[in-house]
């Protein structure tokens, strides 16, 4: 059992890794900062 | 007495860690005072809690703010970086984010510390925990796919609130001038939160945060956290009994790992450590 979770935990990090190295190569990381720089209207319950 | 709580150096530790998880979270601080909002470039980096990048003070992206963002974006393409970002942080610590590194976790056991009546945990507390999954599911995953738009943040996120919609409207007529019903339904929210929180033991955490619900889901295989060593165990449950939170055994996916059972075990089987679990 401690073998599996072992196993899961190192899949889960590479998976983790890799998503974010395809993400950042799909303009995920700009896209994000996009949206973070500018004011949310919703978050802030102006909408 | 069983599963009576002492305070000790480690309780302060946690706090301190929590404290300087929240000033470096928004150290912008420049922003409070102008009431504009930091636009460098770490705002393309997730911070682990819930900590709206809309805060003036705020230096990174919110991990919910963004994944709806995503969900919300045009061309419903698989939001990779966002997805990476969760499970990266969710491996690594899981609900240690919420015990040690989330600012409105640090707000919560603030609130708590005001001298009203407390609800205790029961069966009730422990089935509204599953209510944070549904808010998940329908307000942070569901909602931007539909209505092209983030649910939680708009309708009901406390944090985005207190952050940053009340310090920006009081420093920004422009916006104060655009206030209209669905901001004094998020006020009314907040308030209800606070007063909630006041009178149990981190309620928002507990049983409405879908960012909790993420890195609870993470509880069997996450890298750091809270262990019991199975060898000194007795099974007396006192840990559980101490605990605040809604948790079955230590370590669970209720448990934030704030370490308050390590306090009250007899045989000193509760650590924190890398590995694996129980």
């Amino acid at each position: 059992m401690k073998d599996v979770r072992k196993t899961v935990r190192l899949a889960v990090l590479a998976a983790a890794v890799i998503l974010i190295i395809v993400g950042i190569r799909e303009n995920g990381f700009r896209e994000v900062m996009s949206r973070a720089v500018m004011i949310c209207l919703d978050c802030i319950g102006i909408g | 007495m069983r599963g009576a709580r002492r305070k000790t150096g480690r309780d302060f530790g946690r706090r301190y860690v929590q404290l300087i998880a929240a000033v470096l979270y928004n150290c912008h601080i420049t922003g409070f005072a102008t009431g504009r909002i930091y636009r460098g470039s770490f705002k393309g980096i997730c911070a682990p809690g819930l900590n709206c990048y809309s805060c003036p003070g705020a230096v990174f992206a919110c991990p919910l703010g963004a994944l709806q963002g995503a969900l919300a974006g045009s061309a419903r393409r698989i939001p990779y970086y966002v997805l990476g970002t969760f499970l990266l942080f969710g491996v690594l610590l899981g609900r240690v984010i919420c015990g040690f590194l989330c600012p409105f976790g640090l707000i919560q056991e603030l609130l708590h510390a005001v001298p009203l009546p407390k609800i205790r945990k029961s069966r009730v507390t422990r089935g509204l925990s599953c209510v944070k999954y549904g808010i998940l599911i329908v307000l942070v995953i569901a909602y931007p796919l539909i209505r092209i738009a983030p649910g939680f943040c708009r309708i009901f996120c406390p944090a985005g609130t207190l952050e940053a919609g009340i310090p920006l409207v009081l420093k920004d007529a422009h916006l104060r001038e655009q206030i209209g019903g669905l901001f004094s339904l998020k006020v009314a929210v907040l308030a209800a939160c606070i007063l909630l929180c006041m009178i149990c033991y981190r309620a928002f955490c507990r049983f409405f945060c879908p960012l909790g619900a993420i890195y609870s889901l993470f509880h069997p295989i996450a890298f750091w956290g809270i262990r019991v060593e199975e060898e000194k165990c007795t099974g007396c449950q006192a840990c559980v009994h101490a605990c605040r939170m809604d948790v079955r055994r230590v370590g669970d996916r209720e448990c934030i790992h704030c370490g308050d059972c390590r306090n009250v075990c007899p045989e000193r089987a509760i650590r924190y450590g890398g590995g694996s679990k129980k």
